[in-house]
């Protein structure tokens, strides 16, 4: 539906879907000027940092583009809209993601699989069958913690309504962190985000792997073939959080 | 005379009714601190990185750059630099047809969404700027004024560049009398206002010619040059060509606002209201 509606001002939609790919694009401008002064950051090379970019940046637009929406959710509590969701024969979290389903998110999708591309074309990579598996296996589950992160984010909105933001923290946040290497950031935040929210499993792991770099914090070798089953953890535990959230909902009762 | 303190009044109370609107959001403005707080400290890693590598880049050492960082973080929002400000509701109303109610009111359109606007920055200044630069100072090593006059600087140099992205929003909006809908222009000016007002890397690092053009642009009004006063970069003659800078500007486009504001007026009545 929501498809359909988008599709209705054509001109409209390319439009916006221009603008998420540029609104992205920016970002990597923004690294391509800074490499005009250097030529490494943190030790790492243009061309690595355009691979972590681009997994980073494709993994977060494909889970952008399912469950973007769930940000909305504050509002609908807010306003009250909710409690229509509530009522229809449908899952309400397939309900939820699917509110104002935005295909023009597709440019977020576009513009890191680009980047992703180029880095993969100018890296000198000594490719063996199991780097080259670890390219879609890292992307759909980095694409699948993402999406466990804007579930949990949405269960945390049933709490405080106004506090989409603190979300937008972790989501986009998350994704711009990934986007530069490990050995940038302090040892704590490494830290944080291997093993309190697992986000170094997204591309940071299974890409230092694919690039032959040494890991942070001394992990060990295996730890870049975990994303799926971190993925699937991540997403039970945010199937949880959601059914909490859910089930402390009460309506406004307007 | 009498008439005159009456306006003022008016619009003082216009800038405070801005004020406390956006007040009103207490939990909204402690997650948007949250989120500034989250992503000043990724950037400022960043920016580490890049000045390990070459000191002094752009005229600053590295401390003025993690300075830069947590500026432009807590003036995201004062500056509306990725929009969400007045202009949201001003387009909406333009869309909707309520505007011509707004043009028979005895006020002027420009003036009164302007004190708005002040009013809003001067909320978002306080609430959502000042957190974040002392998460920032306590993190990592910040250079901040000693001297009271600078701070004052600064806070002029904040005003000015309210009021030049006030006037480039205003055009924003007006255009949805030709347009019939703001989604377009106002996301293209979004992504200008993030790039060319040095949201993503200072302007003084941009390479050469393209370093020169962001410079002469309004937007470097906004967090360029509040950052350069506020980092000391210049003083005297070279504080007050900053200033003529963001005045000029301010002239300038405030001065294509209320022309389109004319022209758009005269829209509405051709259409008949």
């Amino acid at each position: 539906m929501w498809i359909r509606s988008l599709m209705a001002y054509r001109v409209s939609f390319v439009m916006t879907a221009l603008g998420n790919f540029a609104v992205t694009a920016f970002d990597f401008v923004a690294i391509l000027l800074m490499f005009s002064q250097v030529d490494r950051l943190g030790g790492y090379s243009l061309a690595e940092i355009a691979f972590l970019y681009g997994t980073s940046g494709t993994a977060f637009g494909l889970s952008d583009l399912a469950m973007g929406s769930m940000d909305r959710l504050g509002k609908r509590v807010r306003d009250g809209t909710f409690d229509t969701l509530l009522v229809r024969p449908a899952p309400v979290i397939a309900q939820v993601a699917a509110d104002r389903f935005g295909l023009h998110r597709i440019g977020r999708v576009l513009q890191g699989a680009l980047i992703l591309t180029y880095g993969l074309v100018v890296l000198d990579i000594g490719w063996t069958p199991l780097k080259v598996l670890m390219i879609p296996l890292m992307v759909l589950s980095g694409a699948a913690i993402f999406a466990s992160v804007w579930v949990a984010g949405a269960a945390f909105q049933f709490v405080a309504q106004d506090a989409a933001e603190v979300q937008s923290a972790f989501t986009y946040g998350g994704s711009t962190l990934l986007q530069y290497p490990p050995t940038l950031f302090s040892k704590e935040l490494v830290r944080g985000v291997t093993f309190v929210l697992p986000l170094a499993f997204v591309n940071w792991l299974p890409a230092l792997y694919v690039l032959g770099r040494p890991y942070p914090l001394d992990l060990p070798q295996w730890v870049a073939f975990l994303p799926p089953l971190i993925a699937a953890g991540c997403l039970a535990l945010a199937g949880l959080a959601w059914r909490a959230g859910l089930r402390s909902y009460r309506s406004t009762g307007s | 005379m009498l008439v005159r303190a009456g306006r003022f009044r008016l619009y003082a109370a216009v800038a405070k009714g801005g004020f406390r609107r956006y007040s009103t959001y207490r939990v909204a403005t402690a997650a948007g601190v949250f989120t500034n707080t989250v992503f000043g400290v990724i950037l400022a890693y960043t920016f580490i990185a890049l000045w390990d590598e070459r000191p002094g880049l752009g005229g600053y050492d590295q401390s003025q750059a993690l300075t830069y960082v947590w500026l432009g973080q807590g003036l995201l929002t004062v500056m509306s630099l990725m929009g969400g400000g007045f202009e949201v509701e001003l387009i909406e109303r333009i869309r909707t047809g309520d505007i011509a109610v707004d043009l028979y009111r005895p006020v002027d359109l420009q003036t009164w969404w302007l004190s708005a606007d002040i009013g809003r920055a001067g909320f978002q200044l306080l609430g959502r700027g000042v957190v974040p630069l002392v998460v920032g100072a306590l993190l990592f090593d910040l250079t901040l004024p000693a001297e009271p006059l600078r701070w004052a600087a600064f806070l002029l140099a904040v005003l000015f560049g309210v009021v030049v992205s006030f006037a480039i929003r205003f055009l924003v909006a007006l255009s949805a009398f030709w347009l019939m809908d703001g989604a377009g222009t106002s996301q293209l000016a979004s992504l200008a206002g993030v790039f060319f007002s040095g949201m993503l890397l200072p302007l003084n690092v941009f390479p050469g010619a393209l370093g020169e053009f962001a410079r002469a642009l309004p937007w470097s009004a906004l967090l360029q040059v509040p950052a350069d006063v506020f980092l000391g970069t210049q003083s005297g003659a070279g504080l007050a060509r900053l200033y003529a800078f963001q005045l000029g500007w301010a002239t300038v486009l405030l001065t294509a606002g209320r022309l389109l504001q004319n022209a758009a007026t005269r829209r509405v009545v051709v259409q008949g209201g």
